[in-house]
């Protein structure tokens, strides 16, 4: 039973994602995301595993024999905080799993642990402090969690902490927590509702890509693919430039991805160098179904297909992400086209993607 | 062979667009091959010599990749910015001549310097490609191009981009048609691996190893040397052979390994230099730790300016990697 539909959001998967967003899932305890994709995925794969590091490994077979095997990726693990020492009185210390940048950290409201315990990251209020010191980034040595002074005991050394920021949306655009990497996992879903015929579907939703790909090594190893493809969420640091002085050349050159220019195809990054294959493919295929796509600025960054493509005898790979502004903070903004799009293209793709496209030499 | 060097460094290969460079070492190489073939990442594969339960297998492998420049963004003023393609040297680019893979010949430049103390970063730098109007110009976002320049011969020295590592390339190719025209008989079986986008962190070498199974590992790549003026302190000189290997970043050389090249340099009067190269890594490094672990290490070409688009070597240390590689293949391996 395979619904191949226009592949459209609907109302069910802004629901799954928003379910996704608001659950708690930093690198190493993806528990909660990992039995939100079980339940949805059950009822139309072939085969479903979860591996030793946490990994769900699903597989959707195609019509045929010795059919391509493609992998796809998307992790379920958020960057997020660690508890690491209870100071007494609701106060602990805490380290960020991930990338984080400590500056954006003072006064965010934050979950604490799999019982969601409210608690906020706290900075010496600006009446006790000095100018001088309010000058200064705020370090990690100074900043602390507090969850209250009575419930300190409901808090564990290694609880993870994630902020507390709840999904909504305005029009086209979706505000939420971890977009990065769970808009990716709520389409890989929908890719699996609406599987492709002509290949085998391996997908991956991997575990600890915020803090080294490590999932994706083991799932790459286990599933071993002919080409894979890691669906990530990608920075747009698309903000207009204010150069001092020179109108004339003033210009961010450096935006990474622009919101609203739709899925951003990688054809390198810092992990990864794109098999050209599978760019030219995904190009045409973008451009044979008017969809909108970008490419991601080659630069720094990586995806799980860094891992994955040196494993074994390597996989030829490619990352094609959503674009989102924000992300590894309290609230990243993605816009719904773009989601829809990414969805469309890595359809398309891979329902005319020829059986041998690896035959031509790279 | 100095022809060959010259046609092996001209042909652009940057990391991850190695197309046209293995295509030059697939046609040098072919009639010397007794199985040949590319893997899944484009490593081309070479294989020579005895199967059977007595003989070994020996990896051998030089990266057919050059460091180079992918384009970022096309700016409102119609100029090309890029990010490097490996550990592309930044104060070497300035002025600098590069070429577009599709022949789009072009030049370097940056940014005027507004605080005189900031670096010299790559966000400052742009290609001109000369247009006119600069927007006329057909180049997109990845893109690729590098150092456009013809090979300076000077007699025993030979200076060109892209010798990191196409004299790798080259001794290899070498060896290879000397046991074929010398009817060389080899005792184990050798796997030439002519490796892609080692430049961008050793990235095929490992898949490819994956895939034979080596007993033996040996890497032939360029490193560092210490004989010019203020130069960083490295025991290697041009001029004075090849090095064994001993360490660099992402390897210790087995010391069965290294005493095993020493001995069949000495035994075969052929000089060499013993290496410890502080910061660098070669495809021996990942090579070293596939499947259960192979034994692993590297024979090096002396070479200067590395990373630039004037690298040096002496010709007599490239002929002489070749014998010691050659006497290496033949003799037995000992590895006590």
């Amino acid at each position: 039973m395979r619904e191949n539909g226009t592949l459209k959001i609907d109302e069910g998967q802004e629901r799954l994602l928003e379910r996704l967003c608001n659950a708690s899932a930093v690198s190493g305890d993806e528990t909660e995301v990992r039995a939100i994709v079980l339940e949805s995925v059950k009822p139309f794969v072939d085969e479903v595993a979860v591996d030793v590091m946490g990994n769900v490994l699903v597989k959707r077979f195609g019509d045929g024999k010795n059919l391509m095997k493609v992998m796809l990726a998307a992790h379920m693990d958020e960057v997020g905080m660690m508890v690491t020492h209870d100071e007494g009185k609701g106060k602990f210390r805490f380290d960020v799993v991930g990338g984080i940048p400590s500056h954006i950290l003072p006064a965010k409201s934050v979950w604490v642990g799999r019982n969601k315990i409210p608690g906020i990251i706290g900075a010496a209020p600006i009446h006790l402090t000095t100018k001088v010191e309010r000058r200064k980034p705020i370090s990690m040595e100074d900043l602390r969690l507090d969850v209250g002074p009575d419930n300190g005991k409901e808090v564990k050394i290694g609880d993870r902490v994630v902020f507390s920021t709840e999904f909504t949306t305005q029009e086209n655009a979706i505000f939420a927590k971890a977009l990065d990497d769970r808009i990716g996992v709520t389409i890989l879903i929908q890719l699996l509702k609406n599987a492709p015929v002509n290949i085998d579907l391996l997908a991956a939703f991997t575990v600890q890509e915020e803090v080294g790909l490590r999932g994706a090594i083991t799932a790459a190893f286990e599933l071993d693919p002919d080409i894979a493809i890691a669906i990530d969420c990608t920075p747009a640091n698309d903000q207009p430039a204010w150069d001092e002085g020179d109108d004339r050349w003033s210009e961010n050159t450096q935006y990474n991805t622009r919101l609203g220019k739709g899925p951003a195809v990688y054809v390198a990054d810092r992990g990864t160098i794109s098999d050209p294959r599978l760019v030219r493919h995904f190009v045409n295929a973008s451009q044979e179904n008017d969809i909108p796509f970008q490419f991601r600025q080659p630069g720094g960054g990586r995806t799980d297909a860094a891992a994955i493509h040196k494993q074994r005898s390597g996989t030829p790979s490619i990352s094609i992400s959503v674009p989102a502004r924000y992300v590894h903070t309290p609230l990243s903004v993605c816009d719904r086209l773009d989601w829809e799009n990414t969805q469309k293209l890595i359809n398309f793709g891979l329902v005319s993607i020829p059986g041998d496209i690896l035959a031509v030499e790279i | 062979m100095k022809n060959l060097i010259c046609s092996l460094c001209e042909v652009p290969g940057p990391s991850g667009f190695e197309t046209r460079i293995r295509k030059l070492i697939k046609s040098e190489v072919e009639s010397y091959a007794d199985e040949i073939r590319t893997d899944n990442l484009g490593n081309l594969i070479v294989r020579k010599g005895k199967t059977g339960p007595e003989s070994k297998r020996i990896m051998i492998a030089a990266h057919m990749d050059e460091i180079g420049f992918m384009v970022t963004h096309i700016d409102k003023g119609g100029y090309v910015r890029f990010m490097p393609i490996g550990g592309v040297n930044a104060s070497a680019c300035i002025g600098s001549r590069v070429r577009m893979l599709d022949g789009l010949p072009g030049l370097i430049h940056a940014e005027r310097k507004l605080n005189g103390d900031k670096p010299l970063t790559f966000e400052n730098m742009f290609i001109d490609l000369g247009y006119e109007d600069q927007r006329d110009n057909p180049v997109q976002v990845g893109d690729v191009a590098v150092y456009d320049y013809h090979p300076i011969d000077l007699g025993d020295r030979l200076v060109s981009k892209a010798l990191d590592d196409r004299i790798g390339v080259a001794v290899l190719v070498e060896t290879l048609r000397m046991i074929k025209e010398d009817d060389i008989n080899l005792s184990n079986d050798i796997y030439f691996v002519f490796t892609v986008q080692e430049e961008v962190g050793l990235r095929g070498a490992a898949p490819a190893a994956f895939g034979i199974k080596p007993d033996l590992g040996i890497a032939v790549d360029v490193t560092r040397t210490g004989d010019t003026p203020k130069a960083l302190r490295m025991s290697v000189d041009l001029g004075k052979g090849p090095a064994v290997k001993v360490r660099d970043q992402r390897l210790i050389a087995d010391p069965r390994v290294v005493s095993w090249m020493v001995s069949v340099a000495e035994k075969s009067e052929i000089p060499y230099q013993l290496e410890v190269l502080e910061s660098g890594s070669t495809d021996a490094g990942v090579i070293q730790l596939v499947q259960t672990g192979v034994p692993a290490g590297c024979l090096s070409i002396p070479c200067r300016y590395l990373h630039t688009p004037s690298e040096m070597v002496d010709l007599r240390d490239v002929k002489n990697a070749v014998r010691l590689m050659i006497e290496l293949l033949t003799q037995p391996v000992s590895l006590v």
